[in-house]
């Protein structure tokens, strides 16, 4: 059993849903990074999901776009990503973390490297938002026996054919896309994504995030009503743009960047917003 | 089975992709987000079933003749050949298209697949703006929405082609993001497809992208290739003994050399932009400097730094000016049939300024880089010898940048 199984199981034997929030690596800087990883966890985070950030983002709307452009202003890249899960795995041995992005720095890495690099550092599962399964075999062949999870996006416009070997290959949780567009647009139809979440559940045991979309209590609470928990991740990278370079760290600053995710956590323990 | 069956079959498998899922060898797929798989899929479908039906490709031949003005001239230049004193240098007149360069050969066939599809709304994304022009055009004539993403910063270089779209009734959208090139241009398209996936059909411009698009844009080229295999066998009774082109994406280069991949005896050569030089490190010539990642959906040679970050790239071509390439040319590449070498912007600009004055033709800047290797093979070759030079577009476009380095205001 992964990290990632045993934190999901004990979210569901609490009868609570899991909450997963997404932050770039390196945005501002890699310290920052670390110190808000520790806050969301204080502020009820079940899993991190952590963007590395790339140039060339064709699945992301503008927040991330920026959040990344700001990190790889700072010179981030994997070395920064791997950097700071090694030193938030130095406090926090129990939280999973998920590395988010894209397939080209990996490529350029070697998976072999890339995915030892994140086994060493204490990453428990990954996400590639340009892998789609049928190209997955070379990374799950390298995931496999270390154990580490891949996530899978399911799309709103996924058909059941796909559905199939998506759930055939993902492990960890199945991450649904609310929404067709890009990270950070606005949610239309919960009606239709209770319905499609339902159909995934036919077809597999793995807990269903959902994800896109969602920015406050009210999107959060009517998401997690049907799947299994929610990932916030925009409405989030949008607050830490507004740390300017000058402002000191404090808890108490960063903790007021992340107040959505303890607000979210608050209503999701209590069932309203 | 005779002898030269056995001979030529594995030569064949080589030159016959992609296969199933989109390979060419290692280079190609699909690599997309989860909310575009089920289009492209789609899309694969509807191109295997159209392209094996006859009627679809008497409509695209149609179009070709008597809205595109096919087929475009072999032509010889005969006081370029005189100056360099060897090889005979013959230009294919993809100039004299309908909208001035080759990229009409494929947005006629990519709207015909959008007609079929019933999608009331095209989008695509422009450099220099020819793609832009040539899909606004496309658009117009089928009453179809239009809307065109378009760097900021070429939208800026390119005025006059901005407006040839605003007339063709295309929304021009400028891209911020990134570097403000193409190649965000590409992303933006992209997020805007996802978005938009039950209404909107992407007219890729280039053969990059997701499967299948490197098939299908190759596809809707190769009438290039075609014509001049053909017309040399008729006017010349051979058929050339090299084939240049200029590669950005490489949707002109794969349209000409493809019909004749198995041609062993013709060799090929495909022009990248070496900007500055390549050894600058400012250039957009990924075959010549860059290494194999994935970009814009396809596995394939890309210019990327260190840390796998897409970098910025640099061509007084805006159409060159792309740090990825077709897939097919990668596997192209890596399996030594053709070969990939680079012009600096300076001797593209010579060429440019030659062909000018020696054959009254202005030639677009991309296609300038393929007249500026085929003038240095040509004095490397004797007269009994022939090159066909793939003259891509026409140079309209880009006489205020010309003027500019120049120091004239027009």
């Amino acid at each position: 059993m992964s990290r990632i199984d045993a934190c999901m199981a004990a979210a569901k034997a609490a009868g609570r849903k899991a909450l997963i929030p997404y932050i770039v690596a390196g945005d501002p800087d890699h310290d920052t990074t670390v110190s808000l990883m520790h806050q969301l966890v204080r502020d009820g985070a079940d899993i991190i999901e952590l963007g590395m950030p790339f140039s060339d983002p064709s699945s992301d709307g503008a927040v991330i776009q920026l959040g990344g452009e700001r990190a790889l202003r700072n010179g981030a890249g994997l070395d920064t990503v791997f950097s700071v899960v090694r030193q938030f795995r130095a406090q926090d041995a129990q939280t999973p973390v998920v590395l988010m992005g894209y397939l080209n720095p990996v490529e350029i890495m070697g998976y072999e490297a890339f995915v030892g690099n994140a086994a060493e550092a204490g990453v428990d599962g990954l996400l590639l938002v340009d892998l789609p399964v049928s190209e997955a075999e070379g990374l799950l062949a390298l995931t496999r026996p270390r154990n580490m999870d891949v996530i899978f996006l399911v799309a709103p416009t996924t058909t059941d054919r796909r559905i199939a070997a998506i759930c055939e290959h993902s492990s960890g949780y199945l991450y649904y896309v609310s929404l067709k567009g890009v990270t950070g647009a606005a949610i239309s139809d919960t009606g239709e994504i209770g319905r499609r979440v339902a159909g995934l559940r036919q077809q597999t045991e793995l807990p269903i995030m959902v994800g896109f979309g969602i920015k406050d209590n009210a999107s959060a609470l009517a998401m997690a009503a049907v799947s299994d928990g929610v990932i916030v991740g925009s409405a989030l990278v949008q607050k830490i743009g507004e740390l300017s370079d000058t402002d000191s760290r404090s808890d108490d600053l960063l903790a007021d960047k992340t107040a959505l995710i303890a607000s979210i956590r608050q209503a999701l323990d209590s069932g309203s917003a | 089975m005779s002898d030269s069956e056995a001979v030529t079959a594995p030569e064949q498998d080589l030159f016959s992709g992609p296969d199933l899922a989109g390979h060419f060898g290692r280079y190609g797929g699909i690599f997309v987000g989860e909310t575009l798989m089920a289009a492209v899929e789609e899309l694969d479908q509807v191109y295997r079933k159209l392209s094996q039906d006859p009627k679809f490709w008497q409509e695209y031949d149609h179009d070709m003749k008597h809205y595109v003005g096919r087929p475009s001239p072999l032509y010889l230049a005969e006081r370029l050949t005189a100056k360099y004193g060897g090889a005979k240098i013959i230009l294919k007149r993809e100039d004299l298209n309908h909208t001035g360069a080759h990229k009409i050969n494929n947005t006629i066939g990519q709207a015909l697949l959008a007609k079929f599809m019933g999608k009331p709304r095209i989008i695509a994304e422009t450099g220099a703006g020819q793609h832009g022009v040539a899909s606004a055009t496309v658009a117009a004539r089928l009453g179809l929405e239009c809307h065109v993403y378009m760097g900021a910063e070429d939208v800026k270089r390119q005025a006059a082609n901005v407006y040839r779209m605003k007339l063709l009734g295309a929304n021009v959208i400028p891209v911020t993001s990134g570097s403000r090139t193409l190649k965000d241009a590409l992303n933006e398209a992209l997020r805007d497809w996802a978005t938009n996936v039950d209404s909107t059909y992407y007219i890729i411009g280039t053969v990059a992208g997701p499967h299948p698009y490197p098939m299908l844009v190759r596809d809707f080229q190769a009438i290039i290739g075609r014509e001049a295999r053909a017309q040399s066998l008729e006017e010349y009774g051979k058929l050339p003994d090299a084939l240049v082109a200029c590669v950005g994406g490489g949707s002109n280069a794969i349209g000409l050399f493809h019909p004749f991949l198995r041609d062993a005896e013709v060799a090929m050569y495909g022009v990248e932009a070496g900007g500055d030089g390549v050894e600058t490190g400012r250039h957009a010539a990924p075959l010549s400097a860059g290494k194999p990642g994935v970009l814009h959906g396809n596995r394939t040679y890309v210019m990327s730094d260190e840390r796998g970050q897409i970098v910025e790239t640099h061509s007084v071509s805006a159409g060159l000016d792309y740090p990825g390439v077709g897939p097919e040319h990668s596997w192209l590449k890596d399996i030594k049939r053709v070969n990939y070498v680079s012009v600096t912007d300076t001797e593209a600009l010579n060429a440019f300024r030659e062909l000018t004055r020696l054959e009254g033709i202005i030639p677009a800047l991309e296609s300038a880089h393929a007249i500026a290797y085929a003038c240095k093979l040509a004095a490397t070759m004797s007269p009994e010898q022939s090159i066909v030079v793939n003259l891509s577009g026409r140079g309209d476009k880009d006489i205020h940048t010309v003027a500019d380095i120049d120091g004239i205001t027009i």
